[in-house]
């Protein structure tokens, strides 16, 4: 009996595993072509969005890359973006860094697509942000290697499954920033549109969202800072682009291999945070 | 026609507010509503009504409910119960596609804290109505610059609101209501959140805009030196119900109730009272065929010492004093070659402050006349003093011996 007591977990084991195996079995069953359905739509954008950066040469990337800086920017911005992925790119990690990229577009896109949407749904319904919160805080409370486990039975491995796990993971704060913004447009912005005769849509698009914008784009800079780390990570389960190089510099103890391709990934890091603040910045309020 | 009458208008704010409605119904207070079923009364069975080019003027202190009063005016507050009537439509029985096009045609708001679109310039901030409504961008455009050289503001198209003092800021709220061109302006504290001289020459402003464009406009105040300067009348609201409505001299002369008598206690009388208010009947006049037996006769009767003389159309010719008729009478000469006319009329609009020099000159009252010239009354000197005591002469003024002429 105090045997029993003190070695309490060997009384009654919860076999919470095959549980979740059998749901897991259950779900890849009979809800396959959904998952399938998921997916195609994904790897179209990613594959699309890649062969599209690859097929550009890399000078012309650069041009481009420094346009997009100064214009988004400054030139100092412009210049920084085009000298680092240069940097990238004389370290041989051209294609990889490319790879990347289109993986964070296209998990930015989705998440923008899905997540802005549902924002505005949670600013108009208390009843609906109230059901969504929990779900958000627990995809950015789960640790991110927590996805990939059930990404990977449900929808295999692959870049286009990493894409999905990046997704999940770098939605919240766009749809948590989206919904804050238009919940903090002042009220009497509001009741003046509504006085002005605005119907609901006029109200949102010439009224809320533009109010938002600032707050809006803060979450779109999280989103794709998130998806960056995902998109690494992601290399776990067969994903492309500079984690893989990360990690098989780790596997091999190459320690060289392994460091640039972590150089990489920061000044990619980096290039991104810069234009999107920037961009934020821009949309902000004049003056305010 | 009144351009908006307002029946039995009710607002509870809380979940499910038409329990509230029939507790109201029985005689329960707004506290007990609040306390018993968690309702919050904001405006409580007001019934008024507005007439075409009216300044409409509700007064009130905050948590009066005039704000939400104004607001069940083009229901952004939707009303809990009564009837609102524009121009003789119900609006409270609208759908919502029906209210926001009357929203569009007929309603003008402004805000107390501007509640311009930061990211807009201005002429685009004044553009907003008519683009809502789908107005070709170039005519609307040319309101909205026509409605910024209104307000003073041409040459400013390009700024962001944010470069403009508050001032400017609510010019530009202002222009952006007239530029919809509605009939009906609703202006939520317009000018509070300005500073003193800047206000006042908004309502100046404001005032000469009127009395050119003659829309109906509501407007919201906590202040009753603006309301006294600003309203044809006043409403004075308090605890969701309305209190009194008046014109500005009604108010202060003839206050409803404590509340009210206690609001206007400070205010300058002579500012808002005006001699019609204050005038009494005349008790004994002649006319220029009388003789001088009869002006006696009636200067015994009513105890006094002068009389005034009129015409055939009541138009005061001058006046007599006792003596004067005494030395008529004795030395048989007509009344005429006595008459003085070293008197100063006024009209029954004249302000108090415009009488009380002329009172202190006169020996004799003052005569109220009208436009053509006809005797509608006089000032004696102690009404005068009894009006500018802030108690109210009324009293006074009945047991006023001299009543009539003379003094």
């Amino acid at each position: 009996m105090i045997d029993q007591i003190l070695h309490l977990f060997d009384v009654y084991r919860l076999p919470m595993d095959r549980w979740i195996r059998a749901l897991v079995d259950w779900l890849v069953g009979h809800w396959r072509p959904v998952f399938q359905a998921v997916r195609w739509p994904v790897e179209q954008l990613l594959n699309a969005v890649r062969d599209g950066l690859l097929a550009v040469p890399a000078p012309i990337m650069l041009i481009l890359l420094f346009v997009v800086g100064w214009r988004a920017a400054n030139w100092r911005v412009g210049l920084f973006a085009a000298f680092s992925f240069a940097l990238v790119g004389f370290m041989g990690l051209w294609e990889e860094l490319m790879v990347t990229l289109a993986m964070v577009l296209s998990a930015v896109a989705f998440c923008v697509l899905v997540g802005i949407p549902v924002g505005i749904l949670a600013a108009k319904s208390d009843a609906f942000f109230a059901l969504i919160r929990p779900v958000l805080d627990a995809f950015q409370t789960t640790p991110a290697f927590v996805y990939l486990v059930p990404v990977v039975m449900l929808f295999s491995i692959g870049t286009g499954p990493g894409v999905i796990a990046t997704i999940v993971f770098a939605l919240p704060p766009i749809v948590r920033l989206t919904n804050l913004g238009l919940r903090q447009v002042p009220k009497d912005v509001v009741e003046a549109g509504n006085a002005f005769g605005c119907t609901p849509m006029q109200l949102l698009w010439k009224v809320e969202f533009p109010l938002a914008l600032p707050s809006i784009m803060a979450g779109l800079n999280q989103t794709i800072m998130l998806s960056l780390s995902m998109v690494v990570i992601a290399a776990l389960i067969g994903a492309g682009g500079l984690g893989v190089v990360v990690f098989s510099g780790l596997n091999r103890l190459q320690v060289g291999t392994a460091a640039i391709g972590g150089i990489g990934i920061v000044l990619l890091a980096m290039v991104l945070d810069r234009i999107t603040q920037s961009l934020a910045r821009k949309t902000g309020i004049p003056g305010g | 026609m009144s351009k908006i009458v307002v029946e039995g208008l009710t607002k509870i704010f809380g979940h499910n507010p038409r329990r509230g409605l029939a507790r109201l119904r029985e005689g329960a207070g707004k506290e007990q509503l609040r306390r018993e079923l968690g309702l919050v009364v904001g405006v409580w069975d007001v019934s008024f009504s507005v007439e075409p080019g009216e300044f409409f003027v509700i007064m009130g202190l905050s948590g009066s409910g005039k704000s939400t009063l104004l607001r069940c005016l083009n229901r952004l507050h939707e009303p809990t119960a009564g009837s609102i009537r524009i121009d003789g439509q119900e609006i409270t029985a609208l759908d919502r596609r029906s209210m926001v096009e009357l929203r569009r045609r007929r309603f003008g708001m402004v805000f107390q804290r501007f509640a311009l679109l930061p990211h807009r310039t201005v002429l685009s901030n004044v553009e907003f109505g008519l683009e809502v409504q789908g107005v070709p961008a170039a005519r609307r455009r040319e309101a909205a610059r026509e409605a910024l050289r209104l307000v003073g503001l041409g040459g400013w198209e390009d700024s962001f609101p944010h470069q403009l003092s508050g001032g400017m800021q609510q010019r530009v709220g202002l222009a952006r209501a007239l530029a919809v061109d509605p009939d009906i302006l609703l202006m939520d504290e317009a000018f509070s959140a300005l500073d003193p001289l800047i206000r006042r020459e908004m309502q100046d402003e404001l005032l000469e805009l009127q009395a050119r464009m003659n829309k109906t406009i509501v407007f919201i105040t906590h202040d009753l030196d603006e309301a006294l300067k600003l309203g044809d009348r006043i409403a004075v609201m308090r605890d969701g119900r309305l209190v009194q409505i008046g014109t500005p001299e009604q108010l202060v002369a003839e206050p409803a109730d404590d509340y009210v008598a206690a609001f206007t206690q400070g205010v300058d009388r002579a500012k808002v009272l005006s001699a019609g208010a204050i005038m009494q009947p005349v008790k004994a006049v002649i006319t220029d065929r009388d003789g001088p037996s009869t002006a006696l006769h009636r200067m015994r009767q009513n105890g006094i010492s002068s009389i005034f003389v009129l015409d055939r159309q009541r138009r005061v010719q001058g006046y007599l004093t006792v003596d004067d008729v005494v030395d008529a009478a004795t030395h048989r000469r007509p009344l005429g070659d006595y008459l003085r006319r070293d008197f100063q009329a006024v009209t029954p609009d004249t302000r108090l402050d415009r009488v009380i020099p002329l009172g202190a000159a006169a020996s004799v009252p003052i005569p109220v006349v009208d436009d053509g010239g006809r005797l509608r009354g006089v000032i004696v000197k102690g009404a005068l003093l009894g009006a500018l005591a802030a108690s109210g002469g009324d009293s006074e003024r009945g047991e006023d011996p001299e009543r009539g002429v003379a003094s």
